[in-house]
């Protein structure tokens, strides 16, 4: 019975995790019907902004509660940065091509951040654990769990219904769900359609890097930290239908439930589970979860 | 038609003539090329590949100018002065065997040392024999390597990963005979599988009936070890095995120790000491640490292990750990059987020599004595030691306490043995 | 016709060269036009609409049939092995491809992909297999005769030439068949296929199988080539490596993929041995130059102007 409640709280937690990771890249998709591949990179550029910045703020010797403001704030600083310049001098001149031609193109960026990651903090390890062990550790259903983890789940749940929010009661929002359900209508329609691509670019720049940001705190930021969260975020976001926030939200859920329950009954298939779940899924729902039909054009 | 075919062609040819004319290496008889083979990017950088290739620049130069420890005082190899020439091992196993053939066919190397990964050297073991060329693997863990075939060409001076498992089981139960449970934490592939599947079976031939908690294999480079360190909170093992490296390594440290899955039983990280020092802070007191054999602070205090020590620390800003001492040990062996293989003469020994020379070679490294005894003398043995991890708050320093060094026939299985086998037989003809 | 015979002249020049030629730059030929078979698979999938990011699937079924063949079953003869490759993979695509013509766009891609991770992690998760060392393959063997050393690396290099511009010119043929054609069709409004009377998803499967072939195919002359098969080759990466070069070749000509191929192994290459330490960026950063001066890809730099309308 202890299980029982240990896997729903790491399946939780885990899928805080996925979350915050793949709305960034479910909302590019959507909009701009780009794979992008540099997703990877903006997690990685988030981790360690992050984990430099907590770095240099202890070494400052300033109150430890400004850390957990100082994450957030550096994985959206350096996420709207890069997402800014990636979108304007990188993207859009090459909007006209095919889509796949964009695919590599974010593939080639993400090569040449890897590199010029390593270029500007070197191969060695970045730690920003002060602000993990800060907020100790709480005990739920006879297991301590780090209150940090938990906290995930507020910031996962406050990410959530701001995004909602976002898109169903503000205008901009609106318009950008007009433009996820038809481009051609909605430049029609006068939207304009550039300038809500570079601000959902940007926005999902900014969602990944927050998403490395955030994790930094837990691990060891080292090369190469970026490569598969690209594939975790794609299979979340493929799962729960492309574009789609309560989508990301329960792919999320479903993949860290069954990941955590892999976890602790059967531990060879946890290699498995995802890839399963999403053949599964795609099987019965091509379109994922949440995602809508598209009508074909005749 | 013709046009096209005449494109086709032209550009072809214009194509391999661009590749052919590369800048010939002029008088390569001057300096000794060697080929230097790690990683220098991805996860694999930061704790091993990277601290190797510092050590084998260093080693380079410090030979080159005749200041090695005696016996190596000579220059270079032989009085030849070292070049060294360096690859990614990035890339996968494909690539890394048309990087092998680019290093000798194209680069024109005279020998090679590298190749940290398992697969990376499985796949180049045939080829250095096909290529006919010298080649050392430094650190590379399986033991399959001269297990499941014989080569002539090819040498390796680090002890296999056999030893790190067997060794961690005897320290363990050594130090508490009352081990009921074990679990482990591994990666999900060979190395953790291969490391997990040791330890457990040397346990088990140790004392009989031990219970198995659970077995974790989390994918490589996951990072995220939420779900299986509650897994490990709620089986309560009385020993947990990790084979973990790098930043997974350090990932699990840390959110372990925030959760106090260290505490209340022993944990044994067998690859744990590259990360000593970076995470000194971190490291619960009490958590068992394994070098891969007698590096580090495990080394003797000979003359070689001190000039390493104060030389690494002294260029690169931190002190030297396991993957530097591999490749030193690697570079002093390859001297050491060129300068055999000499005989005193300044010209080059042939291959052929120099092979005979390195079979059964012992010789001295900042580690101790390597002794090339298995794999018909082309497989290296070293003892190994394991200790208990402790932070020196007053020195500000990290510590290695309860040292016990195993000798190397105690924990590495006897010639012609399969790892595997000899392990699961009780160790058969070990001495300890 | 007229590539035809430029294929045909292309293989006679690769075949004199070969003795010719550096060995470094036969074994890196040789792997270049290997994976160049998988590319050439996707051409043709690419130009009906299907982009898959699981070609890793069959490459691997491909590498390890003929591995497995070769170590369990005592097989050295390399026709032989890649013949048994492509016949997996074949029948391995005729099964699948039922599940994947149902799928387009994004989610044929992602099904591909997650059903290549499937397999790989089935590889890493078979001790008997080796995991993630994976295992070696002995020198393969031709005609009954096993030949060593620099010759033998010749024979393979050839085989490998033959095989690739053999199928680059059958693939040409397909191209320009009406299965090719339909292709195309599809790809521009799928709808108006089937009112025309003619089936989608028949043409769909036939591609798909095709793709599925020539990656076997391409597989388990890496196996041969290499002499070393582990997991990695259906890894994600390793597909992702294939369409890019897909793109990076264009998927106008049946010859692209060789060149393309070619030049981003020799790229990878010399980037390896000249920027150690940055070669991710010399190869991204190459990429990128492709794309932004050469948008019809590589070939566009060798193709002729041609008028507006017929396949290339």
């Amino acid at each position: 019975m202890q299980k029982f409640y240990v896997i729903l709280v790491d399946g939780t937690i885990y899928f805080s995790w996925l979350f915050i990771v793949s709305m960034g890249l479910t909302l590019i998709y959507g909009v701009m019907k780009i794979l992008n591949i540099a997703h990877g990179s903006f997690y990685a550029l988030g981790a360690y902004t992050a984990a430099y910045a907590v770095g240099v703020y202890f070494a400052g010797h300033y109150p430890p509660v400004g850390s957990f403001l100082l994450l957030i704030l550096a994985g959206i600083a350096v996420g709207g940065i890069v997402g800014f310049l990636v979108e304007r001098g990188l993207l859009r001149p090459m909007y006209g091509r095919d889509e796949i031609v964009l695919v590599l193109v974010t593939y080639a960026a993400f090569l040449v951040f890897e590199d010029l990651i390593k270029l500007i903090w070197g191969v060695d390890p970045y730690f920003a654990y002060q602000p993990y062990e800060l907020l100790g550790r709480v005990s739920i259903g006879g297991i301590a769990f780090a209150v940090y983890d938990i906290g995930l789940f507020a910031l996962a749940v406050v990410i959530g219904i701001a995004a909602w929010w976002a898109l169903e009661r503000t205008r901009s929002g609106k318009l950008l769900r007009a433009v996820i359900h038809d481009r051609e209508i909605s430049t029609a329609m006068g939207i304009n359609v550039p300038r809500m691509f570079t601000a959902t670019f940007v926005i999902g720049a900014m969602l990944g890097a927050l998403g490395g940001a955030i994790t930094a705190p837990a691990i060891s930021v080292v090369p190469g930290i970026g490569v598969d969260v690209i594939v975790l975020a794609f299979a979340v976001s493929i799962i729960g239908g492309l574009g789609s926030v309560a989508g990301a939200a329960i792919g999320a859920l479903v993949v860290g439930l069954a990941r955590a329950f892999a976890v602790h009954i059967l531990p060879e298939a946890e290699l498995f589970v995802i890839y399963g779940v999403m053949a599964i899924v795609l099987a019965f729902r091509p379109q994922g979860l949440f995602g809508r039909p598209s009508a074909r054009k005749i | 038609m013709t046009s096209t075919i005449h494109k086709f062609s032209l550009n072809i040819v214009v194509a391999c003539a661009a590749f052919v004319a590369q800048p010939a290496t002029a008088q390569q008889a001057e300096t000794f090329k060697l080929g230097i083979v790690t990683f220098l990017s991805g996860a694999a950088a930061g704790p091993f590949g990277v601290p190797a290739r510092n050590a084998a620049e260093l080693a380079i130069e410090t030979l080159n100018a005749g200041k090695m420890p005696a016996p190596y005082d000579k220059k270079g190899i032989n009085g030849q002065p070292i070049e060294m020439v360096i690859v990614d091992e990035a890339g996968g196993t494909t690539k890394q065997v048309t990087e092998y053939r680019n290093l000798v066919q194209r680069a024109n190397v005279d020998a090679i040392i590298g190749y940290i990964s398992s697969g990376d050297c499985l796949a180049i073991a045939p080829v250095a024999d096909e290529l006919k060329k010298l080649t050392i693997f430094f650190d590379c863990g399986t033991p399959r390597i001269f297990e499941d075939a014989s080569y002539k060409y090819l040498f390796r001076t680090g002890a296999h990963a056999t030893m790190d498992n067997v060794a961690a089981a005897r320290y363990l139960l050594a130090r508490n005979k009352n081990i009921e449970t074990i679990a482990g934490i591994n990666q999900n592939y060979s190395w953790g599988t291969d490391s997990w599947n040791d330890f457990k079976a040397s346990m088990q031939a140790l004392k009989p009936g031990i219970k198995i908690a659970t077995e974790q294999f989390p994918k490589l480079l996951a990072g995220q070890y939420g779900a299986e360190i509650s897994s490990l909170l709620v089986e309560k093992p009385d020993v947990i095995h990790s084979s973990f490296w790098g930043g997974d390594l350090e990932a699990f440290v840390l959110q372990g120790k925030a959760r106090g899955v260290f505490e209340g039983r022993t944990v044994v990280l067998t690859a744990g000491e590259p990360a000593m020092f970076r995470m000194a802070t971190q490291i619960p007191t009490g958590t068992v640490i394994g070098a891969r054999g007698p590096h580090g602070l495990f080394a003797p205090d000979n003359a070689l292990n001190k000039w390493l020590r104060a030389a690494y620390s002294e260029r690169y800003g931190t002190p030297a750990v396991y993957p530097s001492y591999k490749m030193v040990q690697a570079i002093l062996g390859l001297k050491a059987a060129i300068e055999k293989g000499a005989a005193g003469k300044p010209e080059k020994p042939a291959t052929d020599v120099v092979i005979s020379a390195f079979e059964g070679l012992s010789y001295e490294t900042p580690s101790g004595r390597v002794d090339m005894r298995l794999g018909k003398g082309h497989q290296a043995i070293q003892p190994t030691a394991y200790g208990t991890f402790k932070f020196d708050a007053a020195k500000g320093e990290p510590q290695l306490v309860d040292v016990v060094h195993y000798p190397a026939e105690c924990v590495n299985p006897p010639e012609g043995a399969k790892s595997e086998d000899w392990i699961k037989g009780g160790f058969k003809g070990a001495k300890c | 016709m007229r590539t035809l015979v430029a294929l045909a002249v292309l293989l006679a020049v690769l075949l004199v060269a070969g003795p010719l030629i550096p060995s470094w730059l036969v074994f890196l030929l040789t792997i270049a036009f290997a994976k160049a078979l998988v590319v050439l698979g996707l051409l043709v999938m690419m130009r009906a609409g299907l982009v898959s990011f699981g070609q890793g699937l069959y490459y691997g079924l491909g590498a390890y049939a003929a591995g497995l063949t070769t170590n369990f079953f005592g097989i050295t003869d390399a026709i032989a092995l890649v013949a048994l490759g492509g016949l997996v993979s074949a029948i391995a695509g005729y099964v699948l491809g039922f599940v994947m013509v149902r799928y387009r766009e994004i989610f044929f891609a992602m099904l591909s992909l997650a059903l290549s991770m499937i397999l790989y992690g089935i590889l890493v998760r078979s001790a008997a297999l080796g995991s993630t060392d994976g295992f070696n393959l002995p020198q393969p063997s031709f005609f009954g005769f096993a030949v060593n050393g620099p010759a033998g690396r010749l024979l393979v290099y050839a085989l490998t030439v033959v095989m690739a511009t053999g199928t680059a010119m059958m693939l040409h043929r397909f191209v320009n068949s009406p299965a090719g054609v339909i292709g195309e069709a599809i790809l521009t409004n799928e709808i108006r296929v089937e009112y025309l009377g003619t089936s989608v998803t028949g043409v769909l499967h036939l591609t798909y199988v095709i793709g599925a072939t020539t990656a076997g195919l391409g597989g388990a002359l890496i196996a041969i080539a290499a002499g070393h098969i582990d997991p990695d080759l259906a890894y994600w990466t390793t597909s992702g490596e294939f369409v890019f070069v897909a793109i990076l070749s264009g998927i106008g000509h049946v010859a692209a993929p060789l060149l393309g191929m070619a030049v981003f192994e020799a790229i990878r290459s010399f980037a390896f041995q000249y920027a150690p330490y940055t070669w991710q960026m010399v190869v991204g950063i190459s990429m990128l130059a492709v794309i932004l001066f050469l948008p019809s890809g590589l070939w566009s730099l060798f193709a002729p102007r041609r008028r507006a309308r017929g396949a290339a």
